[in-house]
């Protein structure tokens, strides 16, 4: 009878429980969204492994490294593999956001032992290793631009000049889960220098940063001050950090909008908080006299109390399981819509949990000051509402 | 039985404060209601009837004085005791019937048995027999909007009487009602009090209601008048 009559409560007045339903589904919704955009932002460093160190040039990530520290690097304990990783600021087509991905000019024959999260086939991790203009490709552009082994790929640097740079897919590798990013175009490290060495002689033989795989993650601070120490005082000093704090140190960049982002969600709840305790607070004094009913019958102040936040609760519950629902969907769509713009753009386990508690905090809350009123109203003063 | 008291009250007075000033409802009231009674309160607006009869049904304290009920003195009791001791004493009809809307007439009529230890079965037969009582056994499924005012009002009475209490108050129960209809839920007040023996204590402006009842008790501004 209890669960009954706050069920039937609910839909008292259909039109207001519908509009404050909808408010709901639409506020846990965008939570649920902009939670799982503020998880995509930091997706790079999420996938980020805890053996793997980057080392780059101390001065700023804009200067080069010579090529032979790869060497030197490779000989300090505890330092299992290196790779040169260069960026190569690639123009596919033109530089509209939709068709931009990254793309690198890497070690081509052990990148890929560096990174198990990219799934390579053999076959075609050896088709590319042989051809000097052989490039690699992510599961996420090869759908988005629909490239299939042995298209060639056109593209233009700002970078490193020289007209049409010509890659041929030798591979597409596949993400090893939902957090793997796949936006990016590997190709030979070696033919970026050989061309280097012909046109720019004096850019060649340098690398923009090393990926550098370490056996022990535990490690890494004291592997990373080793690696520091042997290039310093040096003409390109190092900084070796984790790949987390490397991927970080994009993010934070760009912190204040993930910080605005964030806020906004929160906003978004306590708006709709503001929304459901006005309805439930209006619901109230309209049962005032329902509610001093049950009390002169000889019902506790807590079974109305009950009442209320029960009934704020299920609304909460209805809106908030809809909302949630609707998020993985809308959260397809969005990704579609935003093309590579979040190569890692999926609804986290976490993001549900904090819709559900949203939602639960909203009702739980939009409840108890009505409730505590109406059930401190006296029982003669409740029944003057009635008529 | 006739001359037992089951509601004794005692220089009973109450006020409310309306801002800065105290308006005395009630004054030095002093009055005995017989168990098995059918009393009404008569008298103008203002002059106090309501106030003694939710005085008495205990959803309201006094300021000073004695109220005995079947014997227990209602004003020491706590709000829980008090919650606790109306549920299984009184039974409560309204001048507007005070029925849950989104409840049937058979759960309206159950509502006061869920505070009780009974059954579902117990309280199926209990409701069913209630509701035959005031003739509604062929609207047990309907809603209050689906009922008339009489209807509505014969729903409250099985309500009041479902817990079989000690007295029945009942304020203004026709007020909100058509001559017929009235007559109706007269006739069943009446048959509460003469077949059931139940007291019933009973709040009206109406000249033609009070005379179902065998006491009439006049207010005025607060004061018992001599009774008729």
């Amino acid at each position: 009878m209890y669960l009954k009559l706050i069920f039937k409560n609910i839909f008292r007045h259909k039109l207001r429980s519908i509009l404050t339903i909808v408010g709901l589904v639409v506020a846990i919704l965008a939570f649920g969204l902009l939670q799982t955009v503020v998880h995509a932002w930091y997706a790079g460093a999420d996938m980020a492994s805890a053996n793997r160190l980057i080392t780059r040039n101390a001065t700023s990530l804009v200067f080069s490294l010579p090529a032979y520290y790869r060497e030197r690097v490779r000989a300090i304990d505890g330092v299992t593999a290196v790779a040169i990783s260069n960026w190569f600021g690639g123009i596919y087509k033109d530089q509209s956001f939709t068709n931009f991905f990254a793309t690198f000019g890497v070690d081509h024959d052990n990148f890929f032992d560096l990174y198990p999260e990219f799934k390579v086939k053999p076959d075609e991790l050896l088709a590319f290793k042989k051809d000097r203009r052989g490039a690699m490709v992510g599961r996420l552009i090869a759908d988005q631009h629909g490239f299939k082994v042995g298209d060639v790929i056109p593209m233009t640097s700002p970078i490193y000049g020289g007209g049409t740079w010509e890659f041929t897919v030798r591979g597409i590798y596949e993400p090893k889960d939902e957090t793997t990013v796949t936006r990016q175009l590997y190709f030979h490290w070696d033919y970026i220098n050989e061309q280097m060495k012909k046109r720019f002689p004096r850019r060649a033989e340098f690398a923009g940063v090393f990926v550098v795989q370490i056996a022990d993650g535990a490690r890494a601070a004291e592997i990373s001050q080793a690696i520091d120490k042997e290039f310093r005082n040096s003409l390109a000093e190092s900084l070796t950090e984790t790949e987390k704090a490397f991927s970080l140190g994009f993010v934070a960049q760009t912190e204040a909008i993930v910080t605005a982002v964030r806020i906004v969600s929160f906003v978004v709840i306590v708006i709709i908080f503001a929304v459901v305790a006005n309805t439930m607070a209006m619901t109230a004094r309209e049962r005032l006299a329902e509610y001093a009913t049950l009390k002169a019958l000889g019902f506790a102040p807590i079974f109305v109390v009950g009442l209320i936040v029960g009934e704020s609760i299920m609304l909460s519950a209805l809106g908030g399981a809809i909302g949630v629902a609707l998020t993985f969907p809308v959260a397809a769509g969005f990704k579609a819509a935003m093309g590579s713009m979040f190569p890692v753009f999926y609804v986290t386990r976490e993001t549900v949990l904090m819709q559900v508690a949203a939602a639960a905090s909203v009702g739980i809350l939009a409840g108890i000051l009505p409730s505590i009123r109406a059930a401190r109203v006296r029982i003669v003063d409740g029944l003057r509402f009635a008529g | 039985m006739a001359d037992r008291p089951i509601v004794s009250i005692t220089h009973l007075t109450k006020s409310y404060r309306r801002g800065d000033q105290v308006v005395e409802v009630l004054r030095d009231i002093t009055l005995s209601i017989p168990e098995g009674d059918f009393i009404a309160l008569m008298g103008p607006s203002g002059s106090g009837k309501s106030t003694l009869l939710n005085l008495i049904a205990g959803i309201d304290k006094p300021d000073t004085g004695e109220l005995l009920v079947g014997g227990e003195d209602i004003t020491r009791l706590g709000e829980a005791d008090l919650a606790d001791w109306r549920a299984s004493n009184v039974g409560f009809i309204f001048q507007f019937y005070n029925l849950m809307p989104v409840l049937d007439a058979f759960e309206n009529v159950e509502l006061p048995l869920l505070l009780t230890s009974l059954g579902k079965r117990d309280r199926r037969e209990r409701v069913e027999t209630a509701l035959a009582l005031v003739g509604l056994s062929d609207r047990m499924d309907h809603h209050p909007n689906e009922l008339s005012g009489g209807q509505q009002q014969r729903v409250a009475i099985a309500r009041a009487l479902i817990t079989d209490p000690t007295i029945i108050v009942a304020d203004e129960p026709t007020g909100d009602l058509d001559r017929k209809s009235a007559e109706e839920v007269l006739g069943l007040l009446r048959r509460l009090n003469s077949e059931m023996g139940k007291t019933i204590i009973m709040v009206s402006h109406d000249g033609h209601a009070v005379q179902s009842a065998r006491h009439v008790t006049h207010l005025e501004k607060g004061e018992l008048m001599p009774c008729t």
